[in-house]
């Protein structure tokens, strides 16, 4: 297991330093990207500074908006759907096509609806998010082994009871699963919508720089969403494993 | 089977005609400046299909679409089957692409634009960066749970590798590997359009960010809905074969 993550790092390390070499040689010229070294000075810099604070504060707001609304929604009529068979029948193709359709072309008609604020990004976030959420959630539900809602039922145990008590537990990894597609989605939701038009936010400030050739600006921060999302990631999955062995699957 | 397709029709034909009539009830209250009505997109798109320009647009899209795919599939089938055969490397590397798919692709948009330029390349690289990783992720795991008494019938029988992957291990890891396509076929032709949207001047994406642009409502929404159409044909179509695929097998 150690070695497998020395070797992991000798990789990533060994990416990055040829990257590195890469741009100092002068393969990759300056236009086009910088040393990985100034970019991460860059990236200190930038954070120091305190210059994308807002920028950073306003997207992390819209995403977490956009991810609760996603978790409760999606929960929730998972739950729903899952009692509904008929529905579920019908709304199998939708979900199954659901990721085949670009989302984002629907941002032009919800800005021209409510303006262009904060409403059109989190709906868009909220859409890509949603679903996922649902499927995983029936998902969870399929494999609550029938053996535990009949026992809960020889043992009167009232629906909430049984929800919290044994459902929850079944079908918690699988949860797990969908949170975790839910938050990429929404991450990718709100950047890709202020990337197109918007009046900031970190995605608005990586198309500014892009267009005023700024890369001291654009790398730093283009980095720094893909640290937050790995990271976030990683923490989600850790969970969703230490679900899974509880669970025992 | 039959009875069962014959379900499957009559569900998607309810759901497609649901969401026409939703979007006939969402038309009424928020009516033209922001929606064109059903009937009004289907004239626009009749008429759309039919201009010259059009044609070269769609011919764009497809072609990066086509060169895309293909690319992911090669890419995707030799990855995963390197790393579902040799052990080390794919424990050492599996982690890292899974974490790679995770991240928002979409920011790496301006990276791809400096390395490849306004065009066909920039679009053919976006979308292979989305649909390759599923591809590769796919067939790991489907190589990895080849039934180990197959490859020991590989082995009794002295195949050579390439033997034994044409043999039995591609055979026996199709179904999950066709899964993997279907997934990266849809992933790619999203990464395709979203690279159109944000960095080319031709092409479906082009089109719709046009048409954001001009303001043209009729536009926006008669190539999302082709887009839709499309995609939702393709990846229902998709989805029978892979069930009945997995369904040969178990």
């Amino acid at each position: 297991m150690k070695r497998l993550l020395a070797y992991r790092l000798v990789v990533i390390i060994g990416a990055i330093a040829l990257l590195e070499v890469l741009c100092v040689v002068g393969i990759i010229d300056r236009i086009t990207m910088q040393p990985p070294h100034l970019i991460a000075r860059d990236l200190f810099r930038l954070l120091a500074s305190g210059r994308m604070n807002g920028a950073i504060a306003k997207t992390l707001t819209n995403t977490v908006v956009a991810l609760a609304l996603a978790l409760g929604v999606g929960v929730t009529a998972g739950a729903l759907i899952h009692r509904l068979r008929a529905l579920r029948d019908t709304l199998d193709p939708l979900f199954a096509a659901y990721y085949a359709v670009p989302v984002f072309a629907f941002y032009p008609f919800f800005i021209v609806v409510f303006g262009l604020g904060d409403l059109p990004q989190i709906l868009i976030a909220f859409m890509l998010a949603v679903v996922a959420m649902i499927v995983n959630t029936l998902n969870g539900l399929d494999r609550v082994p029938p053996v535990l809602l009949k026992t809960a039922r020889a043992m009167h145990l009232s629906p909430v009871d049984t929800a919290l008590r044994l459902t929850l537990r079944a079908a918690g990894p699988y949860l797990m699963t969908g949170v975790k597609l839910a938050v990429a989605y929404a991450f990718i939701g709100i950047i890709g919508s202020e990337f197109i038009l918007s009046r900031g936010g970190i995605g608005y400030e990586i198309s500014f720089a892009y267009n005023s050739f700024d890369n001291a600006t654009m790398y730093p921060l283009i980095v720094l969403i893909l640290l937050a999302s790995i990271v976030i990631n990683s923490l989600l999955t850790r969970w969703e494993h230490a679900l899974l062995t509880r669970r025992g699957v | 089977m039959r009875a069962g397709r014959l379900h499957g029709m009559r569900n998607g034909l309810l759901l497609g005609a649901v969401l026409v009539a939703l979007w006939q009830l969402v038309y009424w209250m928020v009516g033209d400046t922001a929606l064109s009505s059903p009937t009004a997109t289907l004239r626009y798109t009749a008429q759309l299909v039919t201009r010259e320009d059009f044609a070269l647009h769609l011919q764009d899209t497809m072609r990066a679409f086509a060169i895309a795919f293909v690319l992911s599939v090669v890419i995707g089938l030799l990855v995963g089957f390197w790393l579902g055969v040799d052990r080390l490397s794919g424990d050492v590397l599996e982690p890292v692409i899974v974490t790679v798919y995770a991240i928002p692709k979409l920011t790496l948009y301006p990276i791809l634009l400096l390395a490849f330029g306004l065009g066909l390349s920039a679009k053919v690289a976006f979308g292979v960066l989305h649909g390759v990783i599923p591809i590769m992720l796919f067939t790991v795991s489907a190589v990895r749970n080849t039934r180990p008494i197959l490859l020991k019938t590989g082995y009794a029988l002295k195949l050579s590798r390439p033997q034994l992957v044409r043999w039995i291990l591609f055979p026996a890891a199709l179904p999950e590997i066709f899964s993997g396509l279907r997934l990266g076929f849809s992933l790619t032709l999203i990464g395709c359009l979203l690279a159109e949207m944000f960095a080319s001047q031709r092409g479906l994406g082009y089109l719709l960010m046009t048409g954001m642009g001009l303001h043209n409502i009729a536009l926006v929404m008669s190539v999302t809905l082709m887009i839709v159409v499309f995609a939702g044909a393709a990846s229902t179509l998709l989805l029978q074969v892979d069930h009945r695929l997995h369904r040969q097998h178990s």
